[in-house]
């Protein structure tokens, strides 16, 4: 097998469909000129497919067998078989942007089902059926809030406690807009209330905020940070995943005008940082927001219809002025966590969240009573994850738990970052007695 | 060859398949269930309360109103809607793979091996020096480019202002440069639908920071002036950015890198095989020359001096992430197992393949074709009929049509991509249903689809009166 096993000609077709065209040979048919031409090769080797499946296991093998107690940003959780079943279903996997909405009905139902559970969630009108990840999705929601704004400012205000590469991400989009991003201090883990104030004034046109912080604690002050904001005619964005709305207070209800944040945690299994961006706002933005929007409509027989709307902002139609560059998305995975919210269910998706403050409570208690180890750092409420304070310095700490089988996250010299779900609370007994052993 | 598009309606209640929320909604107390204070919780939540077995029909239903790759002809232009090996769904679902982002380099070298493997065989495949795999889609990819010839001219004391792009380039160029803070200076086409150099020369200057170039461009045609564009644009001191969206055409026989390009991006899920998943996930590596490789995003991957093994580093003027983490990870296995499947000689054969397709489809329909030669896409024109109409009526006879009205330098475009895996006969009946729905009567294109899930779609309806969730069509 010499050429593509996906290409299906013959060689008595393609010379039927040479004669067709009236060229002698496939060379005939490409117009490079020679000085440009290729004729080295890459010096890839074609495998069968066995032998891919297991060249690659063999590859993956290589990573080292370890319990990861790691957040920070990326978080799975179980995933039932049933989302893997349906949207591997090739329909779905296999399809494009529903360009032709006629013979893509499924797949806009799905993601206006997707939209519409994260209006739910949100309590804001409008969302969007993907961003790639939470970090492209804050740096859209700056970019939104420079269009919007009626000030002349041009400062987004973050979190101290800020992951570094979504800051990142948000500096890079930030700059292509003459935005400037400036971080607003914290107070045991979660935003000094009077700091912002004092910050914010005339010249800022977004503030932001998350719940959980970074460090895994519950924002207690969300309404009078909305405030704040809104005083100064900033838009107030609110950080958060799909588990954690489902029991924190509404984002609406605190004056959030933008939601944004990771819903592939639920869908995804852990993915290497692989995400799915939320991004949901106030009807008032309607017009500004990025990427796809899934709407209701009728067809000529009169029967409900989906459709991709309000295209007239996007990159296809409006080029330079679009709201953003985005076009492929994270689709997919916007059905495969609507499939798993679907199975939760509203109890299911509250006692997952539920469990999550509870079990990082139960373990940082433990861990506290480890010698040498003080946990919760902060005096907060928690979601799946919080720092620990270790006497000795923390990284090499983090090594020999991690010799031991057990990753946590190193967050500054004396201070460890613990994060635990339903896939690792069975193991938490293990980590205890892990963090006795080397501490 | 006319056979039903899927379909599935409740002709009762004008629905096709009723919302999950309208099969039952469960309302939780959440001050009631969760074990935080009141005031740090929401007091209620409402969902779809379905069962698994309502799960399991809801969604199969939906997917047999949907169409796919799987289920026909799907020749969308400058999509690359190519066949996705089954197979390599089961190499990016290895549990192996699934780990965290934050994990310690020694404890993921397995990753890493598979990243650098891939940064390899992309290096070779674009004729580029260094590539990283981060951007999560093809956009992402052209805003890490122009982001690097940004930092490019910056740190070589330039303030460069402006980037150029043809007119007939993808919607994405355009909404990418202004992103990254260029304006957009727009590059009228030549006659023979390539790059007018005259046009370039006059276009391009002190403020130019970069060309955006598809090559083959968005009908097919190679610029075969790309050496002189080369010099054009270095000349003025700006850079050459492939966008990746055609590299299809050129696996095994052009090489940007070899053009004189110095930034381009992948589009995996066109070139390389991995699913489009009804609008995504896909992946955009960006590769570079060595001159631009210190700007590439943070972390790279690279082999450790002396001992077996991997390791990130970042790069020394790094322009910071594109993505919150290492960006599309799952998608990166598929296209890697692809490549590999299909080596040297399986790659040279595709672009083959797909030229042929083309140029055999393109030479069967009636419709015109007017710039040529084209390779693995061409943009017929409808003449006096409406390219959309004519689009929805070959939704009845069972395929997927064409990109229509697009580019613009073709009126009533059809831009039409069928690639390497589709046989002869199945290109015939492509071509049938083209002609079919081009000679159609007035009426006919006027009301098609007929045959359909839906039919035509009040499109002006949905944006004039969005609603965009079932909240909002409560009440209705």
């Amino acid at each position: 097998m010499s050429g593509s096993p996906y290409a299906p000609h013959t060689d008595a077709e393609t010379a039927a469909m040479l004669e067709t065209i009236g060229v002698a040979d496939e060379e005939a048919l490409f117009d490079i000129p020679d000085d440009v031409a290729f004729d080295g090769a890459f010096g890839i080797d074609a495998r069968t497919e066995r032998g891919i499946r297991d060249e690659c296991a063999r590859i993956f093998g290589r990573n080292a067998d370890a319990t990861e107690f790691l957040g920070r940003g990326h978080y799975a959780h179980y995933v039932p078989s049933v989302v893997d079943h349906l949207s591997d279903r090739a329909e779905f996997l296999t399809s494009y942007t529903q360009y032709q909405p006629e013979i893509s009905q499924g797949f806009l139902q799905a993601l206006f089902e997707y939209q519409s559970m994260l209006v739910e969630l949100t309590g804001l009108p409008v969302a969007n059926c993907s961003m790639y990840d939470a970090a492209t999705a804050l740096a859209e929601a700056a970019t939104l809030a420079d269009r919007t704004r009626s000030t002349s400012g041009d400062v987004v205000l973050v979190p101290g406690h800020l992951r570094e590469g979504k800051r990142a991400v948000l500096d890079n989009y930030c700059a292509g807009a003459d935005l400037t991003v400036e971080s607003y201090p914290m107070d045991d883990g979660i935003a000094d209330l009077d700091a912002l104030a004092d910050r914010v004034g005339d010249d800022v046109v977004m503030v932001y905020a998350e719940n959980p912080t970074l460090r895994g604690c519950i924002e207690e002050n969300l309404a009078a940070i909305g405030e704040i904001a809104a005083d100064a005619d900033a838009l107030f964005t609110l950080g958060s995943d799909v588990v954690a709305l489902s029991v924190l207070e509404e984002p609406a209800s605190v004056g959030a005008d933008v939601v944004v944040g990771e819903a592939g945690a639920l869908g995804l299994p852990t993915a290497y940082g692989m995400g799915l961006g939320i991004f949901a706002c106030r009807e008032e933005h309607l017009r500004q927001v990025p990427g796809r929007l899934v709407g209701a409509s009728e067809d000529a027989a009169g029967d409900r219809a989906f459709t991709l709307t309000l295209q007239t902002r996007e990159q296809h139609i409006r080029k330079e002025r679009a709201t953003s560059n985005i076009c492929t998305n994270q689709a997919w995975v916007a059905l495969r966590a609507a499939i798993h919210a679907a199975w939760l269910g509203p109890d299911g998706l509250v006692d997952l969240a539920s469990d999550c403050v509870r079990e990082a409570a139960a373990l940082a208690d433990r861990l506290d009573e480890v010698s040498g180890a003080a946990a919760p750092v902060h005096d907060r409420h928690h979601v799946r994850e919080f720092a620990v304070r270790t006497d000795q310095p923390a990284a090499p700490v983090a090594d020999d738990l991690a010799d031991a089988g057990f990753l946590v996250h190193v967050v500054g010299e004396h201070l460890l970052q613990v994060c635990v779900t339903d896939l690792t609370a069975g193991k938490s007994d293990d980590l205890v007695a892990a963090f006795e052993e080397v501490i | 060859m006319i056979h039903d598009q899927a379909d599935y309606t409740r002709e009762e209640e004008a629905v096709h398949e009723p919302l999950l929320s309208e099969k039952g909604e469960g309302t939780v107390d959440v001050r009631e269930e969760s074990p935080l204070p009141d005031d740090l919780t929401r007091e209620e939540l409402t969902l779809p309360a379905p069962s698994e077995p309502e799960i399991a029909r809801h969604y199969t239903r939906l997917s047999q109103m949907n169409w796919a790759i799987d289920a026909g002809p799907y020749p969308l232009g400058s999509c690359t809607m190519k066949y996705n090996p089954k197979f390599t769904e089961d190499v990016a679902a290895d549990p192996n793979a699934a780990v965290h982002p934050d994990r310690p380099d020694r404890s993921v070298q397995g990753n890493l091996e598979l990243q650098y493997r891939l940064q390899e065989f992309l290096g070779e495949i674009g004729g580029m020096d260094a590539v990283t795999l981060q951007p999560p889609a093809g956009a992402a990819g052209e805003l890490t480019g122009i982001l690097i010839a940004k930092a490019y001219h910056e740190h070589h004391g330039n303030d460069r202002s402006e980037v150029v792009i043809p007119a007939s380039a993808h919607g994405t160029n355009f909404a990418t440069a202004a992103t990254a803070g260029y304006e957009v200076v727009e590059l009228p086409s030549g006659e023979d639908g390539r790059v007018d150099l005259e046009a370039l020369e006059a276009a391009v200057g002190d403020d130019t920071a970069a060309l955006m170039l598809t090559n083959p461009n968005t009908v097919g045609l190679f610029e075969r002036d790309i050496t002189e564009i080369a010099e054009i644009v270095h000349d003025a001191g700006g850079l050459l950015y492939y966008d990746g969206a055609n590299l299809n055409a050129l696996l095994g026989r052009g090489r940007p890198g070899d053009m004189g390009f110095d930034v381009m991006h992948y589009n995996v899920h066109k070139t390389f095989a991995t699913p489009h998943g009804g609008g995504g996930p896909g992946a955009g590596p960006v590769g570079v020359t060595a001159e631009l490789a210190d700007f590439l995003p943070s972390p790279r991957v690279r082999e450790t001096n002396g001992e077996r093994g991997y390791e990130r580093f970042e790069p020394a003027e790094s322009i910071g992430k594109v993505h919150g983490f290492e960006g599309n990870w799952l998608v990166l296995i598929k296209a890697y197992a692809y490549i590999a499947r299909l080596g040297d000689e399986g790659l040279r054969d595709a672009a083959a393949k797909a030229v042929l397709n083309a140029n055999y489809l393109a030479e069967r329909v009636d419709l015109e074709v007017p710039y040529g030669p084209f390779h693995h896409e061409f943009a017929a024109t409808a003449g006096d009929r409406d390219a959309a109409d004519v689009a929805k009526r070959m939704l009845d006879f069972g395929v997927h049509p064409p990109t229509t009205k697009w580019p613009e330098m073709v009126p009533e475009a059809m831009l039409t991509e069928p690639t390497e895996i589709e046989n002869r006969s199945s290109l015939d009946d492509l071509a049938e249903a083209f002609d079919l729905a081009y000679a159609d009567a007035d009426e006919a294109l006027e009301t098609a689809p007929n045959r359909t899930a839906a039919a035509r779609i009040d499109q002006v309806g949905a944006a004039r009166n969005p609603r965009l969730s079932w909240q909002a069509l409560d009440g209705e």
